[in-house]
């Protein structure tokens, strides 16, 4: 079957991002004058004196804002994988800075072995991180279940 | 510009899943159909708006309705949001005499044609970050902020069974409709297959062949044309701070998007207001757009429009009907351009779901897009 992961297409705005995710930290930006988080990466701060933003390394931890389980029609890896789960987590840092990934039942699992009904708004969630190939690594989620 | 040019013409083809034309000569047939209903020669054409993913330009539409010299074109961007911005920059352009006759139009083979998520990736800021995740389509996007809507207002989607029912319901009145002949009930909503949870087959709009065009011109010269005029009375756009298109996850509060920043520059300009609409036609691609669009334009008031939804309020006969040729979801996805014609009628007082002595309507763009909304007037 032809079935590859989509991998993210991206320009130098974002590179940072992805060059933290193989380094095994998740980077986003952060505007040198305010000091608020910056996302999605873009090529100054929206803010303050419109300086270049600077990249900072987060906790990798933050609570589900949303998520949805989409069923095909879909590309064919994922539709290999349905249902799988796609989620919005909130950081801690700020939680209006918010990254879509996936909830998986363990580090290192596929994108289907989480019981999509377990999901809960709110829930504690941490960073691992998914080597696809050489060059790209992607940011997914698993519970944290010692907190709440 | 408030009510210095009106909408006289509308024309539009058959809808169907597949149509046999070009979507360039289904574009053609719809816009001499509104210019014939306009009773308005196409020589006489010297504006143009349409959609930044239309496939005909301007330069093929001229040519081939034969236009005369053309002194104002204009595309505006964002799929669904466009739609009534078209109309409302013709408006503009003619109440500050850049054009005397305007033609806006959306054609679009939707149904036959490829889906557009299936295509190759660009380089997208917004794209590297959802769609490795598997955020693929436009429904999985609108899913997302669905699921955080009905968690932080205690909804249920009853609330989108009674948008995807009321609006059934009025196409089953329009023969031009393609679910016409296909009444819904609620356990069949309920029954339907998933597509992106918590969204369900019925909570998406069609997929349709199909192409519509209405002629604008000035007041006055409106009072020639054969048909009651649609005063093109308000118009605004929205787009608004730090939003994302169709993932608007990533701003200060996203359950409150474009309608909300378009609604408060079109009410600033119109003597109409929220309380005085007693026909709407919501942009309903999916039905908790319908939801967001009734509170972001002040129909209801925010974290409301799943109670307000109760009671039939929204179809045949309620107090405030929306969409009542059947809208995206159920008379044709045309990326809304069916919302402005069927505004129109409901001014003509030709609504196959008319609702009575409504004499002006609110026909808006996508949430969760760049917007835009206009209000019309029933003209004299």
């Amino acid at each position: 079957m032809n079935s590859e992961p989509l991998l993210p297409v991206f320009g130098p705005d974002a590179a940072p991002f992805f060059e933290g995710c193989r380094a095994g930290e998740l980077r986003v930006q952060r505007c040198r004058d305010t000091g608020r988080l910056i996302f999605p990466p873009r090529p100054v701060s929206p803010w303050g004196a419109h300086a270049e933003p600077e990249w900072t390394t987060l906790s990798g931890r933050g609570t589900i804002w949303s998520f949805a389980v989409p069923h095909p029609p879909l590309l064919p890896w994922f539709s290999d994988r349905t249902p799988y789960n796609v989620i919005v987590v909130a950081v801690d840092e700020d939680p209006r800075v918010r990254l879509v990934g996936n909830l998986l039942a363990d580090e290192g699992g596929d994108l289907n072995e989480l019981d999509s009904a377990t999901i809960e708004i709110g829930a504690r969630v941490r960073v691992v991180f998914d080597p696809i190939n050489d060059e790209i690594t992607l940011p997914r989620w698993v519970a944290v279940r010692e907190e709440k | 510009m408030k009510d210095a040019a009106a909408i006289v013409g509308i024309g539009q083809t058959a809808f169907a899943k597949s149509l046999e034309p070009s979507e360039t000569r289904l574009a053609i047939d719809a816009i001499l159909a509104a210019l014939g209903d306009a009773g308005i020669a196409a020589s006489e054409v010297d504006g143009f708006a349409s959609y930044t993913l239309e496939t005909t330009d301007e330069v093929e539409i001229a040519r081939s309705i034969g236009a005369g010299d053309v002194t104002f074109f204009s595309q505006v961007g964002y799929g669904g949001g466009a739609g009534p911005a078209t109309v409302g920059q013709l408006a503009m352009a003619i109440a500050t005499g850049q054009c005397d006759v305007g033609v806006a139009w959306r054609a679009r083979k939707r149904g036959s044609g490829p889906r557009p998520w299936t295509g190759a990736q660009q380089p997208s800021t917004p794209g590297a970050f959802t769609r490795p995740f598997g955020l693929l389509r436009p429904v999985d996007e609108i899913a997302l902020l669905t699921r955080r809507y009905l968690h932080e207002y205690g909804a249920t989607r009853d609330a989108l069974s009674n948008v995807a029912l009321a609006i059934r319901a009025h196409a089953n009145r329009n023969p031009n409709a393609l679910m016409h002949d296909r009444p819904l009930t609620r356990e069949q909503y309920f029954e339907a297959r998933w597509i992106s949870e918590p969204l369900c087959l019925f909570d998406n709009c069609l997929e349709t062949d199909g192409a519509l065009a209405c002629v604008l011109v000035s007041a006055e010269r409106a009072r020639d044309c054969p048909h009651p005029p649609a005063l093109v009375h308000a118009f605004a756009q929205g787009l608004p701070a730090q939003h994302q298109t169709m993932v608007n996850y990533w701003c200060d509060d996203p359950l409150t998007g474009p309608a909300w920043t378009c609604a408060k520059k079109l009410w600033s300009r119109s003597d109409v207001q929220p309380a005085d609409i007693r026909v709407a036609q919501l942009y309903d691609a999916f039905t908790p757009l319908v939801l967001l669009s009734l509170e972001g334009y002040g129909l209801c008031g925010r974290g409301e429009a799943a109670a307000f939804t109760e009671d039939g309020v929204l179809g045949p006969g309620g107090r405030l009907p929306v969409n009542t040729s059947g809208g995206g979801l159920s008379e044709a996805y045309v990326h809304g351009f069916n919302l402005i014609l069927e505004g129109v009628r409901q001014m003509r007082g030709t609504s196959t779901s008319q609702v009575p002595d409504a004499d002006s309507t609110l026909v808006t763009g996508g949430e969760g897009v760049p917007t835009s909304a206009v209000v019309l007037r029933r003209g004299p």
